[in-house]
C-alpha cells in the first residue's frame, strides 16, 4: 500500500509505520466502537498515513466533518475530535458536547490533537465548561508526514506566513521535534548547515533538545549524513516563477494537496463503443499522484517539452509488449504472458491518464505546437501563458526589471487574477531588489483601484515579508548573484538535461544552486553571495556515539536531508531528483518541508482580506 | 550486631523490612503519659541507629516499611503517619473518618506488585483496605457474618490481581474481597479443630501455612485448593510468630523464648534451634531472619548445589573440582586425577557452573574465593565455555560483599539481589546516604548513566540542597561541579527540593543549569519568577509554553506591567498579538497604542473599517487609519485610503441618485459599471480625479463600448486622441464580437511590427498574415520584430509556410 516509500535510499516506510503504530494505540486507548469527528484540514495529510481501512479494524464505524451545532447520530460509543490546536475549533468542539448531553445515551468524548495539545486550547474548553467531558486528551504528534519515496512534509499551510510576517515561531518549533523524531528513528545527522534566521533557530532548538536528552544517546547508525536547512526566504525568487516540469504544472494549473489532484472530466470518459457521449461524468476526475505510479515517477520531473517523447516512447514500448501474444507459441509462453497482464493493464492505464493530463496541460501552455482549435479566440490561454513566461524570463534576466512594466499593465487593465499580478510584481521587486518608489507605487495604486482598497492589507503583508520592497541602496545585486551561481542558462537542454535549470527552461533555482554548491565545492567559495543573501549561515556538528561513524564504501553516496522552511515547489524537487541522479554528484538528496507550494498557493497565503460588508 | 538495647526486644513494637531492610522498634508502645513517652528508634539491619526520638503522637498499632524504606506507623485512631529512614516526618494519611470512633485493633502492612499497602480491622470488626500507600484508594470491606471484635487471626492475599483478606473467627475460615465474604475450607483440615490460631502466606502468596489449637500445622495453596501436608507439631502453646522460610519445604514459627521449631512439613518432622532470648523473625524471599537483641541470623535451607559440593564424601562434579583444584595448589599430581575423572564423564562444564553458583549463594569470603578460583582453574581445560556467568558472579559477589559490610548493613542473599534489581540495590543505598558507595556500584556495574550514577546524583542533589548550613553560592556551586551536565539529573527537580525548603534564591541558581526549558517554566511560575520564566520559556521556542506564561501574566499583573513585560520579548509579544487578532481585537489596538506602532495600528483600523455597517462610522474608522498612515510617513497609504474614502463618498452619492449599486466596488469596478450605465460623464469625471492612467481607462471604455456593441461611439473614441494603447486592442475587441467589418477600420493604424499579429487575429486562419507575407513585407516585419517575440517569429513562420504550400 505505502510501498513506494521503501523504495528510496531511505526508507521512509519506517517512520509512517511509527506514526501509524501510535495512531492504532490512541484508537485501542478508547475501548468500543467510535466515531471520529474530523477537523476537515487534517483528512488530507492523515490519508498519507492510514486509510480509513485501518480506522476500520480498530471499530471506527463513522466519520464525520466538524461543524457547529448538534453532532450526527451515530450508534457508538466513543467520540473522537480530530483537531488541531486552534481556539476556533474548540467553540465547535464546545458547542457540540452541549448539544450532546441534551440527548440520552452516554458517549464517551475524546480529543486527539495534532501534532501537539495545547494549554491554550484546554484552557479554553475549561472557560467553556466541557474540559471534564473528555476522558482522553491526548496529542498525536504527526510533524513529519511521508510524502513520497524521498519526500516528506508537514502540510502546515501557514508556515511560511506564521514565520515571516507574524514571527509566530510554532511551526519551527514542531520542525524541530520532528526533526528530532527522524533522527531517533533513523540516527543522529552529524552535519548541519543552514541558511536563513528560522534555519539557526531550527538549528538551535534542535542543539537544545539534544542537550535536554542527554543521557539516553542514539544507538542507531546514522542513515543521514548532512542536514542542510533552507529559509524561503533566502530564496524568494523561484515559487514565483512559472514550474515548467511536468508535475509542477499540474501544480501551477490544477493544484495537487495532499498527493491527490482534481482533475476536468471530460478527457477521462472512457469512450466505449455503442456508448453515446452524452453522460459525460460531472464530477472531477481525482488522482493520486506519486512515484507507486512506474510512469509517473519515470516523467513527473521531466520538463513539460518532453514528456511528449517520453509518453509516445511508452506507447510503443506497451503495445510490443501486448503484441507479443501473437509470438507466443507454446503454452509456457502464453501463461507467461497472461501473468504480466495485470502490470500491463495497469501501465496501459496510466499511459491514458499521463496521455490525457499532458493534452489538458498542452492545451494551456503549447508551447511549441501552434494549438489551431484555439485559435478563434483572440488572446488564446496558451499565448497568456506564454507571454506571462516571457515576462518572467525577462525579469529572470535583468531585462527592464527597473521600469513600470507594460505587460503587467495590460494585464491588470484586462482584469486578469490578482494572484498572478502578484506574483509578477513581486518577482520584478525580487529581480531587481527592490523597486523604485516610484514604480513600486504606481504598481500598488493600479492594485488598488483595480481590485479594491480591501487589498491594502495583502500588499503591507507582502512589503513586510520582503516580496515586495521600495529600493533602498542604489545598487541592485541580483545580477552578481545571477552570474556568480549561474542562475540563467541560456541553452537549458529540456529534452536531455544536463544542468538543473531545465526545469524552469533556463533558470536554476537559487536554492537548489545554494544545495549544489554546498555538495561541491562549498560554501566558503560563494561566502560573497551569501552576505548579500538574507539571513545567516552557519555549519554545526553533532558527537556521534564511538562506534557508530559510517565507513564509507568506495563509491558510496553521501545522503543529504535538505529541508526548506516556509516551502518548497515541484520544480525544486525534480532539480533535486535530478541532482540525486546524476552519476558522478556523489549525494543523494531527501526533501523535507513544511508544506509544497507553488507561486499561487504562496501568495494566497499570504493575502488578507477583511470580510467585506455592505451597509 | 552492634545495636546495644538496654532491654531486649521485651515489650518493643518492631518492625523489619525484608531484603535486609531497617529495622524499627517502639519501646513501651502503651505508655501514653506525657511525661514518659514511647521512644521511636530506627537501626539498619546491621544495628547501626539511624534515628532515634520520643514518639508525641498518639498510640501506635503496628509499625511497617515500605518498599521504599519508608516507615509507616498506623495509629489507634487510623492515622498513617510516614517517616524516611532517618526519622523525618515526611506525610500522613487516614485509613477513614468512621475509624477514628472505633479504633483500630490490628494493622498489617503488606507488598504486592502495586506497591505497599495497608490493611487494618477495626473495632466495629470491618476491614479497611488501601493497596498502595501512594496512590491512596480505602475500601470498605464487607462485614463478616458472626464476627466480634478482632478475628482470631487474619492475613493478606495477593491473588488474580486483587487484594483480599483471609480471617478465621475460631475454626470458620473466611475470604474477603470487594464485595463479598466468603466462608472456605481448606481440604483435610483435621475436623477435630476448634480453632485457627495462627496463619502466614508465603513470601509469594502462592502458598499458606495455618496453626490450629491443637497444635497442627496446615500447609496448602493459598487458593485452599489444595493441601500439601499436615504436621502435628506438638506444640500446644500458640506461636508468637508464624513466618515461611522457603518457598516449599517449610514452615517455621516462633513461640518459646529459648528455641525456635521449625517444621519441615515435607519430612513430617519438626526440628528445634535453639535461640537465645526475644527475638523476632523477618520473612525473606529465601529464608528468615532472626532478629535478636544481641545477634542477627539468617535460617536458610543450604541451596542445592552447596549441598552438592560440600557434603561429606560428594562426588559432584563440582566438589571434585573444587578437589582438583586444592590439590593444584599443593602441586600434588592428583589434581590431575580429579580433573580426568570429571572430563572422563564429560562434567566439566557441569562443575565448573556449580562452583560459580556455589560462589555466589557463600557468605565468607574465602569460602567464595576458592570456590570460584577452582571455577577458573577448570575453565581453563574448556574451549568453548561461555565465560559471562563467571564475570558476572564475581563483580555482584564483589557488590554483595560490599553492601554486606556492617557499616552498610545490607545483608543479602545472592538470590535476594537478583531479586531486587541493582536499580533498587542503588535506591536502597541512596535511601540510606550512601552516594559514593552508590555511585562506585553504578560505576563498577556499568549501569547505563540514567539508571545509575545520574539518579544517585539527582538524590545526593536534593539532599545537599537541604543543608541549612550551606550558602545559596556554596550549595549551587558544590551541586554544579558534581552533576554537571550528567545526563538525565533534572536540575528542575533539584530546584523544586530547593524550593520546598524554603531557598527559593538556590532555586533559581538550580534553574539556571536546566536545559529542559519545559522543566523551567512551572517552576519558576510557582516562584512567582515570572519574567524569568516568560524568558526561558521563549528561548525553548515551545509557543505553547510561552503562551502558558503569557496567560498566567495576564492575569497575574495589571495591564501596564503586562504590556511593558511583553515588549521586552519580542517572541511572546507576536504571539500574544497573533492572540489577539483572533480572540480580543481590541486589546490589540491598545498593544498597537503603547508601541507607537502606527503602521499596524492604521492596518488594525482598515481592517475595523470593514465591520462597521454603517458608511459614516466606516468613514470615521478609516479617518483614523489615515492618522495613524500619516503618523507612519506612509504616504502611499495615506493617500490611498484618503482616495478610498473619497470614493466611497461618491458611489454613496451616485447609489442615492441612480440606484446604482456601487458601495465597496473597486476604483476600476466603479468605472466599469459606470460606463455600462452609460453615465460616460461620472465615469470621466473618476478618470480625472483619480489620476486614472490613460491606458487603463482606454482599455476599460474600449471594452465597455465594444461590450455595448456601440461602434460609432468607439469611431468617435478612438479619434478622440491618439491612442495610449495603439491600435491593435481596437482590432481584437471588434474580432472578439466578430465584427471584421469594424477591424478593419483600425488595421492600418497599427504600426507595422504589430500589423501581422493584427491580421492573424481576425484573420481566422490565418488569411491575413498570409496576404502579409505573400506581399513579401515578412523579412521587414521579422527585422522590426524584438528578438525575443519568439512566439511571433513562430506564427510568421507558420504562416509563411503555409502560404508557401499554397
Amino acid at each position: 500500500m505505502a510501498a513506494h516509500l521503501s523504495y528510496g535510499r531511505v526508507n521512509l516506510n519506517i517512520l509512517r509505520e511509527a506514526a501509524r503504530k501510535e495512531l492504532r494505540e490512541f484508537l485501542d486507548k478508547c475501548a468500543g466502537s467510535k466515531a471520529i469527528v474530523w477537523d476537515e484540514y487534517l483528512t488530507g495529510p492523515f490519508g498519507l498515513i492510514a486509510q480509513y481501512s485501518l480506522l476500520k479494524e480498530h471499530e471506527v464505524e463513522k466519520m464525520f466533518t466538524l461543524k457547529g451545532g448538534r453532532l450526527p447520530a451515530a450508534d457508538v460509543k466513543n467520540i473522537i475530535f480530530f483537531v488541531r490546536p486552534r481556539l476556533e475549533l474548540m467553540d465547535i468542539i464546545a458547542e457540540n458536547v452541549f448539544s450532546e448531553d441534551k440527548m440520552h445515551s452516554p458517549r464517551d468524548f475524546h480529543i486527539l490533537f495534532v501534532p501537539r495539545r495545547s494549554m491554550l486550547c484546554e484552557q479554553r474548553l475549561k472557560e467553556q465548561g466541557v474540559l471534564g467531558s473528555f476522558t482522553n486528551i491526548d496529542e498525536y504528534i504527526l510533524d513529519l508526514i511521508p510524502y513520497d519515496g524521498d519526500l516528506l512534509s508537514m502540510e502546515s499551510e501557514s508556515a511560511f506566513r506564521e514565520c515571516y510576517l507574524e514571527n509566530d515561531q510554532t511551526s519551527l518549533y514542531h520542525t524541530a521535534k520532528g526533526l528530532m523524531t527522524l533522527q531517533a528513528l533513523y540516527g543522529t545527522i552529524p552535519q548541519i548547515y543552514g541558511k536563513g534566521e528560522c534555519a539557526r533557530h531550527v538549528a538551535n532548538m534542535m542543539l537544545r533538545m539534544k542537550r535536554e536528552f542527554a543521557g539516553s544517546q542514539n544507538q542507531i547508525l546514522p542513515v543521514f549524513d548532512t542536514l542542510l536547512l533552507l529559509d524561503r526566504n533566502v530564496d524568494l525568487l523561484t515559487p514565483l516563477a512559472t514550474q515548467l516540469t511536468y508535475e509542477g504544472l499540474i501544480d501551477e494549473i490544477y493544484g495537487i494537496t495532499n498527493g491527490y489532484v482534481k482533475l476536468p472530466p471530460e478527457k477521462f470518459a472512457q469512450k466505449k463503443q455503442g456508448e453515446t457521449g452524452k453522460d459525460l461524468p460531472t464530477e472531477p476526475k481525482k488522482l493520486q499522484l506519486n512515484s507507486a505510479e512506474e510512469l509517473y515517477a519515470e516523467i513527473r520531473d521531466k520538463n513539460f517539452n518532453a514528456v511528449g517523447a517520453a509518453l509516445s516512447k511508452k506507447a510503443k514500448i506497451i503495445s510490443a509488449a501486448f503484441e507479443e501474444r501473437h509470438n507466443a507459441k507454446t503454452v509456457g509462453e502464453i501463461k507467461q504472458f497472461v501473468s504480466q497482464l495485470p502490470h500491463m493493464q495497469a501501465a496501459r492505464s496510466s499511459l491514458a491518464n499521463h496521455t490525457s493530463i499532458a493534452e489538458l496541460i498542452k492545451d494551456i501552455t503549447s508551447l511549441l505546437y501552434y494549438n489551431k482549435t484555439s485559435c478563434n479566440s483572440l488572446v488564446s490561454a496558451s499565448e497568456a501563458f506564454f507571454d506571462n513566461l516571457t515576462v518572467e524570463q525577462e525579469f529572470m534576466t535583468g531585462v527592464d526589471t527597473d521600469k513600470v512594466n507594460t505587460y503587467i499593465e495590460d494585464c491588470i487593465a484586462q482584469k486578469d487574477p490578482l494572484i498572478k499580478i502578484l506574483r509578477l510584481v513581486c518577482m520584478q521587486s525580487v529581480c531587481n531588489n527592490g523597486l523604485k518608489q516610484k514604480v513600486l507605487d504606481y504598481y500598488k495604486r493600479e492594485i488598488l483601484q483595480t481590485y479594491g482598497y480591501e487589498h491594502m492589507l495583502t500588499l503591507n503583508n507582502l512589503e513586510k515579508t520582503g516580496l515586495l520592497k521600495p529600493q533602498t541602496s542604489s545598487r541592485n545585486n541580483y545580477p552578481t548573484i545571477r552570474k556568480t551561481l549561474k542562475l540563467w542558462m541560456e541553452d537549458a537542454n529540456e529534452q536531455n538535461p544536463n544542468d538543473i535549470s531545465y526545469v524552469y527552461s533556463g533558470y536554476a533555482p537559487l536554492s537548489i544552486r545554494l544545495t549544489q554548491v554546498l555538495a561541491r565545492p562549498g560554501w566558503r567559495s560563494i561566502e560573497e553571495v551569501l552576505k548579500m543573501l538574507p539571513g545567516p549561515h552557519f555549519e554545526e556538528r553533532q558527537q556521534l556515539p564511538a562506534g557508530l561513524h559510517k565507513k564509507r564504501q568506495q563509491g558510496e553516496n553521501r545522503t543529504t536531508l535538505v529541508f526548506f522552511l516556509g516551502g518548497v515547489t515541484y520544480a525544486e524537487i525534480a532539480a533535486l531528483r535530478f541532482l540525486s541522479q546524476m552519476e558522478d554528484s556523489g549525494m543523494e538528496y531527501i526533501i523535507a518541508t513544511t508544506k509544497l507550494i507553488n507561486g499561487t498557493s504562496w501568495i494566497k497565503s499570504l493575502m488578507d482580506r477583511p470580510e467585506s460588508q455592505s451597509p | 550486631m552492634c545495636w546495644n538495647l538496654r532491654d531486649g526486644l521485651r515489650d518493643c513494637l518492631v518492625a523489619a523490612a525484608p531484603y535486609g531492610g531497617p529495622i524499627a522498634l517502639l519501646r513501651e508502645p502503651h505508655r501514653r503519659s506525657p511525661s514518659s513517652r514511647p521512644q521511636l528508634e530506627i537501626y539498619s539491619a546491621s544495628g547501626n541507629s539511624l534515628a532515634s526520638f520520643p514518639w508525641k503522637s498518639g498510640p501506635v498499632v503496628q509499625l511497617g516499611w515500605t518498599v521504599n524504606d519508608e516507615l509507616l506507623c498506623i495509629q489507634e485512631d487510623g492515622t498513617v503517619l510516614i517517616y524516611d529512614l532517618f526519622g523525618s516526618f515526611k506525610r500522613h494519611f487516614s485509613m477513614g473518618q468512621e475509624v477514628v470512633q472505633s479504633q483500630v485493633l490490628e494493622a498489617k502492612v503488606f507488598h504486592s506488585p502495586y506497591g505497599t499497602g495497608v490493611a487494618i480491622v477495626t473495632g466495629s470488626s470491618r476491614f479497611t483496605l488501601a493497596t498502595n500507600i501512594d496512590d491512596l484508594k480505602l475500601r470498605r470491606l464487607p462485614e463478616v457474618p458472626g464476627l466480634q471484635g478482632a478475628p482470631s487471626c487474619w492475613a493478606v492475599l495477593t491473588q488474580d490481581r486483587q487484594t483480599k483478606v483471609l480471617l478465621a473467627n475460631g475454626a470458620d475460615l473466611f475470604i474477603l474481597d470487594n464485595t463479598s465474604c466468603t466462608a472456605v475450607s481448606p481440604p483435610g483440615l483435621s475436623p477435630q479443630v476448634s480453632s485457627i490460631v495462627h496463619m502466614s502466606v508465603s513470601f509469594s502468596y502462592k502458598y499458606l501455612a495455618l496453626f490450629t489449637d491443637t497444635g497442627h500445622l496446615w500447609t496448602g495453596s493459598a487458593h485452599l485448593q489444595d493441601k500439601l501436608s499436615e504436621v502435628d507439631t506438638k506444640i500446644r502453646n500458640p506461636p508468637k510468630q508464624m513466618v515461611w522460610y522457603a518457598c516449599l519445604s517449610a514452615c517455621l514459627s516462633v513461640c518459646l523464648p529459648v528455641c525456635l521449631p521449625v517444621c519441615l512439613p515435607a519430612c513430617l518432622s519438626v526440628c528445634l534451634f535453639p535461640v537465645e532470648e526475644q527475638c523476632v523473625c523477618v520473612g525473606e524471599l529465601d529464608g528468615v531472619r532472626v532478629v535478636s537483641s544481641s545477634r542477627q541470623e539468617l535460617l536458610q535451607e543450604v541451596p542445592l548445589v552447596c549441598q552438592e559440593i560440600f557434603k561429606i564424601a560428594s562426588m559432584a562434579p563440582g566438589a571434585l573440582l573444587l578437589e582438583a583444584h586444592r590439590e593444584y595448589e599443593k602441586c600434588s599430581q592428583k589434581a590431575d586425577e580429579y580433573l580426568r575423572e570429571i572430563k572422563e564423564q564429560s562434567m566439566l562444564g557441569e562443575a565448573v557452573r556449580q562452583c560459580v553458583e556455589a560462589a555466589g549463594h557463600e557468605y565468607d569470603i574465602q569460602t567464595q574465593k576458592t570456590l570460584l578460583r577452582a571455577a577458573s582453574f577448570g575453565k581453563c581445560f574448556l574451549t568453548d565455555f561461555s565465560p559471562d556467568s563467571f564475570v558476572a558472579t564475581c563483580r555482584e559477589l564483589r557488590v554483595l560483599n560490599a553492601v554486606r559490610e556492617a557499616g552498610v548493613g545490607l545483608p543479602l542473599t545472592h538470590s535476594q539481589f537478583k531479586q531486587m534489581t541493582v536499580q533498587v540495590l542503588i535506591d536502597r543505598l541512596v535511601y540510606r546516604q550512601f552516594y559514593p558507595l552508590a555511585i562506585e556500584i553504578c560505576r563498577y556495574l556499568k549501569t547505563p548513566d540514567y539508571q545509575g550514577v545520574s539518579r544517585v546524583l539527582k538524590h545526593w542533589a536534593s539532599c545537599k540542597v537541604q543543608q541549612k548550613d550551606l550558602s545559596d553560592e556554596a550549595i549551587a556551586r558544590a551541586v554544579c561541579l558534581k552533576v554537571g551536565d550528567s545526563a538525565g539529573v533534572s536540575y528542575s527537580h533539584i530546584a523544586a527540593k530547593a524550593y520546598e525548603c524554603g531557598r527559593t534564591e538556590l532555586a533559581i541558581k538550580l534553574l539556571d543549569y536546566e536545559a529542559r526549558s519545559g522543566e523551567q517554566v512551572p517552576l519558576l511560575l510557582k516562584m512567582k519568577r515570572s519574567q524569568l520564566a516568560l524568558s526561558k520559556a521563549v528561548e525553548s521556542g515551545d509557543t505553547d509554553l510561552v503562551y502558558t506564561v503569557v496567560t498566567y501574566l495576564k492575569n497575574e499583573m495589571n495591564r501596564g506591567d503586562f504590556f511593558m513585560t511583553l515588549r521586552n520579548q519580542p517572541v511572546a509579544l507576536s504571539l500574544y498579538r497573533q492572540f489577539c487578532k483572533l480572540q480580543e481585537q481590541d486589546t490589540l489596538k491598545d498593544l498597537y497604542n503603547q508601541d507607537d506602532d502606527h503602521q499596524e495600528l492604521a492596518n488594525y483600523y482598515v481592517t475595523a473599517s470593514y465591520r462597521e455597517k454603517r458608511l459614516e462610522s466606516r468613514l470615521s474608522v478609516l479617518q483614523s487609519a489615515v492618522d495613524e498612515y500619516n503618523k507612519a510617513k506612509n504616504e502611499f497609504a495615506a493617500k490611498a485610503t484618503e482616495d478610498e474614502m473619497r470614493l466611497l463618498r461618491f458611489q454613496r452619492k451616485l447609489d442615492d441618485e441612480k440606484g446604482a449599486g456601487l458601495l465597496g466596488l473597486s476604483l476600476q469596478a466603479t468605472m466599469e459599471a459606470l460606463l455600462a450605465l452609460g453615465l460616460h460623464k461620472q465615469a470621466e469625471q473618476l478618470y480625472r480625479d483619480f489620476r486614472v492612467p490613460d491606458k487603463r481607462y482606454w482599455w476599460l471604455k474600449l471594452k465597455s463600448l465594444a461590450e455595448k456593441e456601440e461602434w460609432e461611439e468607439l469611431e468617435k473614441f478612438s479619434k478622440s486622441k491618439k491612442s495610449p494603447i495603439g491600435y491593435l486592442p481596437f482590432v481584437e475587441v471588434c474580432m472578439k464580437r466578430h465584427n471584421k467589418h469594424e477591424a478593419k477600420k483600425y488595421v492600418s493604424k497599427v504600426p507595422p511590427e504589430q500589423k501581422v499579429k493584427a491580421h492573424l487575429g481576425p484573420g481566422g486562419c490565418g488569411r491575413c498574415g498570409d496576404r502579409e507575407a505573400e506581399r513579401g513585407r515578412d523579412g521587414a516585419v521579422l527585422a522590426r520584430c524584438s528578438a525575443s517575440d519568439r512566439l511571433l517569429i513562430d506564427k510568421l513562420n507558420r504562416a509563411r509556410a503555409t502560404a508557401t504550400k499554397k
